[in-house]
């Protein structure tokens, strides 16, 4: 059976996702098509031979409707013979679409797909896609609904993390991204958007507090004590683990991930393709899974789909050199950390979404890239990359360098 | 044309008033034969060139009480019957009838002509929803006036367009919140809320009714005019979106999903609001039809309407004896109890005699009252001169003699066999004969306080609830020698101050008690094994459970417990009690000085307010904790329910209570037993006698012979009986014995 490979890995970065942010100017197409031109003009790519260009997109309603990657492919210049699909699994969206075209390549149906995402959450706003599972009273009740913030809050409670803990993770992430951008770690990737002109709009990821300690983010008033009382969520926390008492509310603007704009690609082919294309493979997608985790907790479905995977693909924990999780909130690391008990040292070793940002629907392809680079960085070979999802889900990756 | 329930009066200016009066009832309620003239009318208003317009009002005191409860039972008897032979045309007949009332308000709606409903009193139920179908809306001013749709306190929910209308006239929240409490509004609160239009001076009020129709109404609504929008905006649209997620989880925070009604009618408004009116209707309509067949409907209906209030209107009173009229009561004691008791009669308006030792206890006494009627005051649920009405009723003494003339005395001395014989001695010296005695006490037997008595055919127990002026329920207990018209002047005071009574034979913790005891016990069984003291709590509540059996004991105190423990070991022997529950109680009051809410230390801490009581953390070092994920929490609400329920049974084999309807409603009002399931007996007949029973066996051998099922419950279940059937309260004559 033929074996998907990585060829390629570029994101823009991330704007902040507010109106005063550096890419709020900037279409959410256009920023997949800066990513489609990247993927084309640096590695020489025949359009024509493109066999789908799949991204994940979160909130694909609005500018953002209408299958985006088609639009993007439009106004990239892409030849028409490449089509595209917008497909979305919330916050893993940009992986799935990497292991969707893998699929698509290991199945011999393509040769070459481009595979990754976008989100301009400042443009699009979180959450304009609506949706039965929290609206819908049918859906909201046996599907737990509670907000991401809130179920982050239960994850810290029930596996005992405390303020300090969430908060010194997230200085260290942001030390991790302040240092990783200093020493040029995520250069290989990251593609400045520039004007018509040429002009630079967003060169760095504009998020980051590199300077926050300890104490400034102990100013920070926990953010989902709101929607926890007053909302009723904490009671659905307590019903659905009853040995609590209440939820102790832990997590802030400081501790949780980033609201950001942003796109990502990844270019993935056969091993016939990258020799028709001239192009040298720099890993290959070992294996994949998804989950549906405790949809109330909701963002501890990394643990259970790295638990699939590694059973399914038969690889032990050992064997992992690098494992890249997405950083939605602080306890989501903390939790997977403890349940497998991994080194600080192998896990999110250059920062996250907590200091970079989290464009939903890019992040998966985002995340993917950057330990790409620093598996070839370090020279080491095989790396997990794994996100938690909205309604309880999980999507994990294992990536090997050839 | 003439019609047996409503009058239709046309005026020169060609509009008809409709009056809807039916004979020989004291409300007006929906039958099939009321929504059967009403639907001629509507047809006579509309084929009629000569009448404008209709207005709808009473000719009673109040507007309507509803659909007649009897009627659904009706419908749903046929449902049954014809559900056994054709399940699907069963269902199909079952839907038609729940769209009858919902299709006829259409009907009105859509007539051409135009309504308006002059609501001069009460308006319940389907007779609300009858006015919200009217193009105008009018309600007397006045405190009498409420509107609601009920529905949801009884296991259903509004059918006739109430889901539909609320959300298309009231902003969707306070829509969503009136709709699932079933909450009272006055007419100011219904036109804030735009439910109604007007208000007007209970003798202006068909005027101005009339007056909506001279000055144009258009006969057609809102929702019917082109280019409608929701008060509260779209579903999906931002605001929609602020509230629907929220208003899932509270509902689920305030029901547990134990009240399908309450979930019904969430999704009749999200779904309608989706769609046009008439589609809404509908959608309405399925999802009534499904409540109407739940469990929890028909136990609901059954104690929360029909037993409550068939126990409200004396029904185990005995015939013959003539309503007593009371001049005169007087209350022995006046500590909590005994305060409590005075404030209730003197709210009913009896004039009330305090007795207690001295001068100073007596005043103390009659200050409860003073502080509980200034707090009605503040919050102005009660008038200024109603404070001074009900305290001048009061008259606190030390004095025997001023019991003089009393009709009857309640004891609520402190709970010692002499003291309780000295208070009844004195007070019979001075009382006539005919007058009844009665003792509040919660641990004496009556037949053995009876023998303190001369008259041991008067003497009875009134056993009150704490807090006195909260608690609904009344337990009524008989001694042996106590007589009908003891037992006829007890209910008709209970009747008076307004509370239910159950009547029960004497006995060591009478009913509630020994079900409390229960629940308690089966907790500290938990806490014992090891399970986190939060997941009781929490499962007693997730069960439908008002307190927790912990936060409960705390209330109720734990050096109370510690004493009942020790003089039933007293009494009964020291197998009575088991030693490692009597161990916990012993390590919590004596060892860590843990007595419950009064001292601010008992399973709970309790820091000053506005902080919230919290488990104390020394619990955990008790015993070796269980991990949750090894704790099955539907089992912990399952054990909880079912030793309460089990006791239940036990006492009507021991026939202490006779009357299913008295259990059940004496368990819900007391202690709050679950009550979706229509009380402990409806419980286990709402489960299904056998399944209960095998869920007991199951129970027991892993916990213990508390589960054990009492023969009598063993015989219904074999017999595939319910405790309706067995003991069937609608059968006159012949006492059905326990088996």
């Amino acid at each position: 059976m033929p074996e998907a490979y990585v060829y390629d890995a570029v994101r823009t970065p991330r704007g902040r996702g507010k109106k005063d942010g550096s890419l709020h100017e900037v279409p959410a197409v256009r920023l997949g098509a800066k990513v489609l031109e990247a993927v084309r003009d640096r590695n020489g790519l025949d359009t024509s031979q493109v066999d789908d260009i799949i991204f994940g997109c979160v909130d694909p309603v609005g500018e953002a409707g209408s299958v985006i990657p088609r639009s993007a492919a439009f106004e990239a210049g892409y030849d028409t013979k490449a089509p595209g699909m917008q497909i979305s699994r919330f916050c893993a969206s940009g992986l799935d679409a990497i292991n969707f075209g893998a699929a698509k390549i290991a199945q011999g149906a393509d040769e070459i797909v481009i595979a990754g995402g976008v989100e301009s959450m400042s443009r699009v706003g979180m959450g304009m896609s609506g949706g039965a599972w929290f609206m819908d009273p049918s859906v909201g009740l046996p599907g737990w609904f509670m907000p991401q913030g809130v179920s982050a809050d239960l994850i810290a409670t029930r596996y005992g993390f405390s303020r300090d803990d969430v908060d010194a993770y997230a200085v260290e992430s942001q030390k991790r991204a302040a240092k990783a951008w200093e020493k040029g770690y995520f250069r290989k990737s990251v593609i400045p958007v520039k004007d018509q002109n040429g002009l630079t709009i967003l060169d760095h990821d504009e998020h980051m507090r590199p300077t926050t300690d300890m104490q400034a983010l102990a100013s920070l008033n926990p953010s989902f004590v709101m929607p926890g009382e007053m909302g009723g969520f904490d009671a659905v926390a307590v019903q659905r683990y009853p040995e609590l008492e209440e939820v102790n509310h832990v997590h802030h603007a400081g501790n949780s991930s980033g609201i950001v704009d942003g796109a990502a690609a990844v270019l993935l082919g056969s091993k016939k393709a990258g020799k028709a294309m001239g192009l040298k493979p720099r890993a290959r997608i070992k294996a994949f899974a998804n989950i549906g985790s405790e949809p109330a907790m909701m963002l501890t479905g990394p643990v259970d789909v790295t638990e699939k995977l590694l059973k399914r693909a038969r690889i032990k924990l050992e064997d992992i050199d690098l494992f890249e999780l997405n950083e939605a909130f602080a306890s989501v690391v903390l939790r997977y950390m403890q349940a497998f008990e991994i080194d600080p040292d192998r896990i999110n070793v250059n920062g996250g979404a907590i200091a970079m940002g989290h464009p939903l629907g890019a992040t998966g392809a985002m995340i993917f890239g950057t330990v790409l680079d620093e598996l070839e960085r370090r020279d080491l070979n095989t790396a997990l990359v794994t996100l938690c999802i909205g309604a309880g889900m999980g999507t994990a990756t294992i990536i090997e360098r050839v | 044309m003439t019609y047996t329930n409503f009058t239709v009066e046309t005026d020169a200016d060609g509009i008809a008033l409709v009056t809807w009066n039916m004979p020989d009832r004291s409300m007006n309620v929906f039958t099939e034969e009321v929504m059967n003239e009403l639907d001629r009318i509507i047809d006579q208003v509309a084929g009629d060139a000569a009448i404008k317009g209709a207005v709808i009002t009473s000719g009673k005191d109040s507007f309507s009480g509803g659909a007649d409860l009897n009627m659904l039972k009706r419908m749903l008897g046929i449902f049954h019957a014809e559900k056994a032979k054709d399940p699907e045309k069963a269902t199909k007949l079952l839907f038609e009838g729940a769209g009858r009332m919902g299709w006829l308000w259409r009907k009105l709606e859509t007539s051409g002509k135009p309504w308006v409903s002059a609501i001069n009193g009460t308006c319940m139920g389907g007779a609300f929803e009858l006015s919200l179908a009217c193009h105008g809306r009018v309600a007397a001013d006045g405190d009498k006036v409420k509107m609601a749709l009920p529905e949801v306190k009884v296991g259903i929910f509004p059918g006739a367009g109430g889901t539909q209308r609320v959300p298309r006239l009231a902003n969707t929240q306070e829509a969503l919140q009136m709709l699932t409490t079933g909450q009272s509004l006055t007419p100011k609160r219904a036109k804030q809320m735009g439910l109604i239009h007007e208000i007007a001076e209970p003798k202006k009020l068909v005027e101005t009714a009339k007056a909506m129709i001279k000055g144009g109404l258009k006969p057609v609504q809102p929702w019917d005019e082109k280019g409608f929008k929701i008060p509260g905006g779209p579903v999906y649209s931002a605001a929609g979106a602020n509230l629907w997620p929220p208003a899932i989880a509270i509902s689920r925070r305030e029901t547990f999903g134990n009240y399908p009604a309450v979930t019904a009618i969430l999704k009749c408004v999200y779904e309608g609001l989706l769609v046009p009116f008439e589609t809404g209707l509908r959608i309405e309509q399925r999802y009534f039809t499904e409540i109407m067949q739940s469990t929890e409907a028909a136990m609901m209906i059954r104690s929360l309407f029909v037993s409550l209030q068939e126990l409200n209107k004396g029904a185990r009173r005995p015939q013959g004896v003539n309503p007593t009229k009371f001049r005169k009561i007087g209350v022995l004691g006046a500590g909590f109890m005994g305060a409590g008791i005075a404030y209730v009669t003197a709210k009913a308006g009896i004039p009330v005699v305090l007795l207690d030792r001295d001068m100073p206890s007596a005043e103390k006494g009659k200050a409860h009252s003073d502080k509980l009627i200034s707090e009605a005051v503040a919050k102005g649920r009660a008038k200024a001169e109603d404070k001074d009405k009900l305290l001048a009723l009061i008259t606190p003494t030390d004095d025997y003699a001023k019991l003089e003339g009393c009709d009857l005395v309640v004891e609520a001395v402190f709970e010692d066999s002499e003291v309780k014989k000295g208070a009844t001695e004195k007070a019979e010296a001075v009382l006539k004969s005919s007058a009844t005695f009665a003792s509040n006490t919660s641990t004496i037997p009556i037949t053995a306080l009876a023998k303190n008595s001369a008259r041991p055919k008067n003497f009875i127990g009134i056993h009150f609830f704490s807090p006195v002026d909260r608690m609904m329920l009344v337990e009524i207990i008989l001694g042996k020698k106590t007589g009908d018209k003891a037992l006829a002047v007890a209910m008709d005071y209970v009747r008076a101050i307004g509370k239910t009574p159950i009547v029960v034979n004497d006995t060591r913790g009478f009913y509630v008690n020994r079900c409390v005891l229960r629940y308690m016990a089966e907790a500290f069984r938990m806490l014992i094994e090891g399970v986190p003291a939060p997941m009781i709590e929490n499962a007693a509540r997730m069960a439908g459970m008002p307190v927790g059996p912990l936060a409960l004991t705390d209330e109720t105190a734990i050096d109370l417990a510690q004493k009942i423990m020790r003089q039933t070991k007293r009494d009964l022997g020291d197998k009575a009690v088991d030693p490692a529950q009597m161990a916990l109680i012993d390590t919590m009051v004596d060892t860590h000085g843990r007595f419950g809410r009064k001292n601010g230390k008992g399973f709970y801490d309790y820091p000053a307010k506005p902080a919230k009581k919290k488990l104390w953390p020394g619990l955990k070092d008790l015993y070796p904790q269980k991990a949750p994920e090894k704790v099955d929490v539907e089992e912990l609400k399952q054990r909880l329910l079912v030793t309460i329920a089990l006791e239940a049974a036990r006492v009507m084999e021991e026939g202490i209570v006779s009357d299913p309807r008295e259990a059940d409603v004496g368990s819900i009002l007391a202690f709050g037993f679950a009550p979706y399931t229509g009380g402990t007996l409806s419980y286990i007949d709402g489960m299904g006698a056998d399944a209960f029973v095998a869920l007991s066996k199951k129970l027991r051998k892993k916990y213990g012979d508390q589960f054990k099922a009492p023969k009598l419950l063993v015989d219904i279940a074999e017999k595939g009986e319910t405790f309706y059937q067995r003991f069937d309260p609608y059968t006159k004559g012949e006492e059905k014995q326990a088996a």
